[in-house]
């Protein structure tokens, strides 16, 4: 498949490259969307097509007011700041309280081991709109509902599957014999943890704490359910532009975003492939 | 991370065996300690398992109170229909013994009086009225309009017993007569501190004592007793006002004068207790009293009252849990004789869930398709090439979804860019742009691009471990390369395949913001019919029938997701 053989028929000539091409294309379906609205969120009018000036590449038809818009609208900053203030507030909590679960989870005994995974994860399985749901009912009669406490619960819990998944799948991994020669050395158990194991699984947890971070700073439905106007978040303000008055400025923050998480994917991957390194598997 | 010197996690097994083979004949091996070795490596792993219970405690408490409660609440609240038993519970008792056959007797719309005044005060009759609307459309307009008049039901007894002895209009008379000891005594020192502490200017925010009945009058006049109770426990609850100064409701009248019919005079002469004479004279003048027609009454307040629909329903409806929210989730509906199916033209839910069902389909199916040559391209190159590529995998995969779908919202709008390029090349007229959103034409592109990289990680991981060698080994024994892929890589691949195709089905099957935004009327999915109970139309039971049934098959299907896959081979990125 690598590269055409010299005794490759006329057929599987055709065929190798017309493959290519249907690959070609489908990676097209999957990055065009995405990168589309970069440039159309410089766009100078209020439309969300290449006006005949963009096509022309005339600098008038460019500019940068949507970016204005979103750096001094107050929806759009209020929006921004609540996204800021509630997603590390809740990676912090899933990440703590899933590490020390998943370190627990990877002893060689433990009870209803099946099951207590099966809740862990179930956050995960759920789709968001029960879990919205369910929360919403729960909530109001806790009194949460409505307050920036709820929401930052509620995402700490769909963040959870992923930091136990991550940090688990980086323990499988880890030589137990490190820890037992560190106690040996008469190091204590929270010594041995914080400058032997941690170091080690660290980029499990970073990437899991990262995937808890989109998973909060992306969620819309849960909090659209949970969380009154005061906690509207980057992602509720866009699903109400995209609702009700859709304007480019959503265009903007999308491009924003886009870069946010091209820097996310970067680090997850840089992770990825240190973690592996770290564990003698293949470089990647 | 926290083992001790001596690990017993390998001892614990040899241990065991060779308990059991040496058995009672030799002395128990003993540990440093003097205790029986076995015993000690018991305790040891026992220790183990409860450090190890202690990790994980702090997170599986968390999700316990976060996640699983609130989907618990939910399933409950499917089933759960204690409104109306608990606003109306006269009503609902009184209508335990009704046939069915014709209106209810003049007790129950006597009962139907005592709940509705208090549910009125209490503004909850409109909550009874939206919940029963939900079965019987009209029920809501008639409990909001009868709300307003109830009041007034067995008003004519009231000024009847005014005008026989004007005592009957003093809150004393009546406080006397059904209070209990206790309370009239703790009432009298509770009246007397306040005013104590008003004279001195001081703050008094303890509040009155609750009323309760005297035993005397709970057998002798029980209708009166209990009506009496619930106007002054509600005026407390709702006004704070007391019931010494509040002359009662027009519907303690319309209790005491039924009491009264029903009870005969000798019963009333051998009252010995607070209030007698008026009792006795009240009862002797009572068969005079002018006899109101209560259903008459309610005839005039609206004429659903006098009508079987309203009557059935409440019927249907009164036990404190119900089928009826899963069966108008499925289209059917509860009536008197059985369930039965929806009208016509109210049935669309089982449309929704098979169009949400088809749609996942079609979502899975196109993932598929565009998946499979993307993940055989990818495990076919050279390491660095395929990580390469799978960067574009993954930036989707990693983009906001509500960029995603903004993105194909300005792509596939009438004045967007895929129909500006269709008419630039000539494809399309300008006056003739194509629909491709707000139907499911736009649902399933916008979802399929969403979902795709579910598809394309699950296969490309499967694809990686197929050996080439096997492909070459049938292409040397002359398959054709067709013959090749189908019979021998084809196979491999269908673990890889069957794990995207649920996972994809499992995510699109709940997914409510895409088809919202793209969906239209035509593109949407059961989840946004939830949504739309619980924010507009506020019909909570039947959003939590609904979701219930769609987690049930959400679970069925990760149940085969487990068996098939297992959820500990989940890989994220």
């Amino acid at each position: 498949m690598n590269e055409l053989p010299p005794y490759a028929t006329i057929g599987q000539r055709v065929w190798f490259y017309s493959f290519r091409v249907i690959c070609g294309l489908i990676f097209f379906f999957l990055i065009a969307p995405i990168i589309t609205i970069i440039p159309l969120s410089f766009n100078a009018e209020n439309f969300f097509t290449f006006t005949p000036g963009m096509l022309a590449l005339d600098p008038d038809a460019y500019s940068l007011r949507h970016y204005e818009d979103f750096f001094t609208n107050p929806d759009w900053q209020q929006a921004m700041w609540n996204s800021v203030r509630i997603a590390p507030v809740a990676t912090i909590m899933s990440v703590s309280l899933g590490t020390l679960a998943a370190i627990g989870l990877s002893q060689s005994h433990v009870p209803f081991k099946g099951t207590i995974m099966a809740i862990l994860i179930s956050p995960m399985i759920v789709p968001l709109i029960i879990s919205a749901a369910g929360m919403y009912f729960f909530y109001s009669r806790i009194g949460l509902q409505g307050t920036y406490w709820g929401v930052v619960l509620a995402h700490a819990a769909l963040g959870i599957p992923f930091v136990i998944i991550t940090v688990t799948a980086t323990l499988v991994g880890f030589d137990r014999s490190l820890t037992r020669a560190a106690a040996s050395l008469g190091a204590n158990p929270v010594t041995t943890f914080f400058r032997v194991q941690m170091p080690l699984i660290l980029p499990g947890v970073i990437s899991g704490g990262l995937f808890a971070f989109i998973t909060s700073f992306d969620e819309v439905v849960v909090v659209l359910f949970v969380g009154s106007a005061a906690q509207k978040t980057l992602p509720w303000q866009m699903f109400i532009g995209l609702r009700e008055q859709i304007s480019p400025t959503i265009l903007a923050v999308a491009t924003i975003l886009v870069i946010f998480s091209i820097a996310l994917l970067t680090v997850v991957e840089l992770l990825r492939r240190r973690s592996e390194r770290l564990r003698g598997m293949s470089p990647g | 991370m926290t083992e001790s010197a001596t690990s017993p996690d390998d001892f614990a097994a040899t241990a065991q065996d060779g308990a059991q083979k040496k058995g009672a004949r030799q002395a128990p091996v003993l540990a440093a300690d003097g205790r029986p070795l076995k015993a000690s490596l018991n305790r040891a792993l026992r220790a183990q398992k409860m450090r190890a219970l202690m990790l994980i405690a702090p997170l599986l408490i968390f999700i316990l109170v976060t996640f699983v409660a609130p989907i618990a609440d939910m399933l409950f609240r499917s089933v759960e229909n204690q409104i109306v038993s608990e606003t109306f519970p006269r009503t609902v008792m009184s209508l335990e013994e009704w046939d069915t056959d014709g209106l209810p007797g003049e007790d129950t719309y006597a009962a139907l009086t005592y709940d509705f005044v208090e549910a009125a005060e209490r503004r909850l009759h409109t909550r009874v009225g939206s919940r029963l609307n939900y079965e019987t459309t009209g029920m809501s307009s008639i409990f909001r309009k009868s709300g307003r008049d109830v009041g007034d039901v067995g008003e004519a007894y009231a000024d009847q017993f005014i005008a026989l002895d004007p005592a009957w209009e003093d809150p004393a008379t009546w406080v006397t007569l059904l209070g209990s000891q206790d309370w009239l005594r703790d009432q009298a020192e509770w009246t007397a501190d306040a005013t104590e502490a008003r004279s001195a200017d001081m703050v008094f925010d303890i509040s009155e004592p609750r009323f309760a009945l005297a035993t005397a009058p709970r057998v002798l006049l029980p209708e009166t007793a209990d009506a009496y109770r619930s106007f002054a426990q509600t005026i407390a609850d709702v006004d704070q006002d007391s019931p010494t100064s509040e002359e009662p409701w027009n519907s303690v009248y319309l209790a005491l004068y039924r009491d009264l019919m029903r009870t005969d005079a000798a019963t009333i002469a051998a009252y010995d207790g607070p209030g007698r004479d008026l009792l006795v004279a009240a009862d002797a003048a009572v068969d005079g009293f002018e006899a109101v027609d209560l259903q008459a009454l309610y005839a005039e307040m609206d004429d659903g009252w006098v009508e079987m629909p309203i009557w059935e329903t409440f019927e249907a409806f009164s036990d404190p849990y119900t089928a009826g929210y899963f069966l108008a989730a499925v289209d059917l509906q509860l009536t008197p004789d059985g369930i039965e199916a929806q009208p016509e033209n109210q049935r669309v839910y089982i449309l929704l869930f098979q169009r949400t069902i088809f749609m996942s389909l079609m979502i899975m199916g196109m993932c598929v398709l565009l998946g499979y040559p993307i993940a055989f391209l990818l495990s076919n190159l050279s390491m660095r090439a395929s990580n390469l590529l799978l960067i574009l995998v993954l930036l989707p995969f990693w983009t906001s979804l509500l960029v995603r779908t903004s993105a194909w919202k300005v792509l596939l709008q009438q004045e967007g860019v895929i129909n500006d390029i269709l008419v630039w090349i000539g494809l399309v007229a300008d006056n003739d742009r194509l629909a491709l959103i707000n139907n499911q034409f736009g649902t399933i592109i916008a979802m399929t691009h969403i979902l795709l990289p579910f598809m394309i990680l699950p296969l490309y991981s499967v694809m990686k471990t197929i050996p080439p060698t096997y492909v070459r080994a049938a292409k040397s024994l002359g398959a054709t390369n067709w013959t090749a892929f189908w019979r021998v890589y084809f196979p491999q691949s269908i673990p890889g395949i069957g794990a995207g195709c649920i996972l994809v089905f499992i995510l699109s099957i709940g997914y409510y913001i895409t088809p919202e935004l793209v969906g239209g009327r035509t593109g949407t999915f059961i989840s946004n019919r939830i949504a739309f109970h619980i924010s507009t139309s506020l019909n909570w039971g039947l959003a939590a029938a609904l979701g219930s049934i769609l987690l049930a098959l959400v679970l069925a299907l990760y149940w085969v997701y487990d068996r098939i896959v297992g959820i500990d081979n989940v890989k994220l990125g």
